[in-house]
């Protein structure tokens, strides 16, 4: 999965005049945007902007009116989604959406990248190296201590962080999370903040995030959406300071 | 994984289950009947592979098909087109105008067997197509349905309607099918007379086999990550997607071992009740079939098992005694099941007798875990999910 051997020079993630349109109502409009490799990316904007619908693009929940999403190297818009998945895209979504019938241990296991067919998953077996792979995830995502509850058992919160950990457990290029904080205490925010700090060294993430604070702490640069396009791009300060941007988004 | 000491594993929670229904069937029952109604008892077995199939399909995928009568008797009639030709010998059909192919045939002015019951000759073949007619059949709906995404009631209905046009084709070709009488006037198997005492009894054993090797079957897929993606599947279908897995493939998988399964109980049946007919593929039994499975307990292979045993017996007690008020006691039973308790009998139990049999053996679930933890801690985890065998949970205390 890792196959694509990217240059620094070359982008992760080139999306090139994507549109979608729901019976002429077009929720992306001609989005172009293009990710370095280990870039930490924030889409902001107001709802209704089309950002979600981005993920969705990317990940092929939804397939694209037209327009092109290449991901190192490789057009994703004609992939299914767990092709998707294969070349390296991990997807969370707005509300976590985690197994609840199974252990946190066997959620992790389940999204294991092995043994994804069908005879995979009957000859698929539990052994030392996805122990491994497992508990390290859990470590990652402060769950230790859960892996052998049901994952209806956990708070919100926690839900988020193992949905993340799932994605983690993929080794995926490109992590999307969609509003990885939403609906979170305080204190759970300011761990996830430190959580995502710490997945951000290693892979490239796409977030949807609303808090101004945590977008101004994780972010490397920022794309603004409004009504489907690009509003304005670059860093958190060049972005706060858009007449454009105060004037749809941030208010003044 | 556990099987590395099967020995032990009959000693377990779930090995005992499987135990007390081994006793029930091989020991208790054929002591207990007469022959006649022990070929009765084989019959409701036959149905039981139906249930199992269907706890597998929609109790953990959450498939709900409304059709595996036709899975059923494709299985069914396989077998009987084979006891047909072999009752149809030249000597046996001589007052025939065409002597030598199966009555009906003839009665329906056919002077030649059609091509698709030439292969039935062969007794290797039948068994083959059994299992795989069924299958073939299966992967054929599944592919057309879940790759488009078509599922839940939409998916109920359409296996619904299949069991209608099976129902009307079967009748509507008489002279190739035996029309609405069916397939009946069956004699031997290999030249082995299944209408005898002995042969009954010798054939409802050989169902009792076929039906633990199946709940074996289902049991291994069900332990295996392929288990948890089909329960994982159910509630949270687009997680199963984007973590990589391609949704359909499994769901066809399920939906092919569930008519596998229905086949193989299909061919039983024929053997078991001496002839086959449309009565038994149409919406009315397939939908029965489903009761079977919500009344065991659509979670609970072994619960199927029982429910399968239980609702026909109750179905021939009450048809013999009052046969027009049937129907209506299924359908209370069905609400009833649906509405006070959806985890059937199988359910009950693992609420209200389990913690008395806690009781009872005073069973210490951590003492008896304790011992292998250190060795093989995960194997033991996989043993902490067989422990609860009836519902496929997980007792929230350490399991």
């Amino acid at each position: 999965m890792n196959a694509a051997k990217t240059t620094s020079k070359d982008f992760l993630l080139a999306v090139e005049g994507l549109t979608v349109s729901f019976d002429g109502f077009k929720a992306v409009d001609d989005l172009s945007f293009y990710l370095d490799p280990k870039e930490i990316r924030v889409i902001i904007g107001p709802n209704g902007a089309g950002k979600t619908t981005v993920l969705d693009l990317i990940c092929g929940k939804t397939k694209a009116t037209s327009g092109s999403i290449k991901f190192a190297g490789k057009e994703l818009t004609r992939l299914k989604e767990h092709q998707i998945v294969h070349s390296g895209v991990g997807r969370k979504f707005q509300t976590p959406s985690v197994f609840e019938d199974l252990t946190v241990f066997e959620n992790l296991e389940v999204s294991y990248p092995q043994g994804h067919s069908v005879m995979g998953a009957l000859a698929f077996k539990r052994d030392a190296q996805v122990i491994e792979a497992v508990e390290e995830v859990a470590e990652t995502i402060f769950l230790s201590d859960a892996l052998d509850q049901p994952a209806s058992l956990l708070s919100h919160g926690q839900k988020q962080w193992l949905e993340i950990g799932m994605l983690l457990i993929q080794k995926p290029d490109l992590l999307m999370l969609d509003e990885p904080v939403a609906g979170m205490s305080v204190a759970e925010r300011q761990k996830t903040a430190e959580l995502l700090r710490r997945i951000t060294k290693d892979h490239t993430v796409l977030v949807i995030e609303h808090d101004m604070q945590f977008v101004g702490d994780i972010a490397d640069r920022v794309t603004v959406m409004h009504q489907g396009k690009v509003l304005s791009e670059g860093s958190i300060e060049h972005v706060k300071s858009d007449p454009k941007v105060i004037e749809v988004y941030l208010g003044h | 994984m556990k099987n590395s000491s099967p020995l032990k594993w009959f000693a377990s929670r779930e090995g005992l289950y499987y135990l007390a229904l081994a006793l029930l069937l091989v020991v208790i029952l054929p002591l207990a009947l007469d022959p006649f109604r022990l070929n009765m008892v084989g019959k409701y077995l036959t149905y039981a592979f139906v249930a199992i199939g269907l706890v597998m399909c929609w109790g953990k995928a959450g498939i709900l098909s409304l059709g595996q009568g036709v899975f059923f008797g494709l299985g069914g009639y396989c077998m009987a087109m084979f006891l047909k030709l072999e009752a149809s010998t030249p000597e046996a059909t001589a007052i025939q105008s065409t002597p030598g192919i199966p009555d009906f045939m003839d009665w329906n002015q056919l002077t030649a067997l059609p091509w698709f019951w030439e292969p039935f000759h062969s007794l290797s073949f039948t068994f083959i197509a059994i299992i795989a007619v069924p299958v073939i059949l299966a992967f054929v709906i599944g592919f057309a349905m879940f790759t488009r995404r078509v599922g839940g009631v939409y998916f109920a209905i359409i296996t619904q309607a299949i069991a209608a046009i099976l129902t009307i084709l079967i009748i509507g070709q008489q002279g190739y099918t035996g029309g609405v009488n069916g397939i009946t006037d069956l004699k031997t198997l290999a030249g082995w007379d299944i209408r005898t005492d002995s042969a009954k009894t010798i054939l409802y054993f050989v169902c009792v086999g076929m039906l633990f090797l199946c709940l074996f079957a289902a049991r291994f897929v069900q332990n295996r990550k392929l288990g948890r993606i089909l329960v994982a599947m159910n509630a949270q279908e687009m997680r199963v997607r984007f973590s990589g897995y391609d949704v359909a493939a499994f769901k066809i998988f399920v939906f092919c071992l569930a008519a596998a399964f229905a086949g193989i109980g299909g061919a039983l049946f024929t053997l078991i009740v001496g002839f086959m007919s449309p009565s038994f593929i149409g919406i009315v039994s397939s939908i029965e079939m489903v009761i079977f499975c919500a009344l065991g307990g659509r979670l609970s292979i072994l619960g199927a098992v029982y429910g399968a045993l239980l609702v026909n017996a109750a179905k021939s007690g009450f048809s013999e005694s009052f046969p027009e008020l049937w129907p209506f006691a299924m359908g209370a039973l069905f609400i009833g099941v649906v509405l006070a308790f959806p985890n059937g009998l199988a359910g009950l139990y693992q609420t209200y007798v389990m913690p008395l049999e806690d009781r009872l053996f005073k069973r210490k679930p951590k003492a008896d875990k304790a011992e292998p933890v250190s060795q093989k801690p995960v194997e033991k985890k996989d043993e902490g999910r067989d422990y609860d065998p009836m519902l496929d949970q997980y007792s929230p205390e350490k399991s």
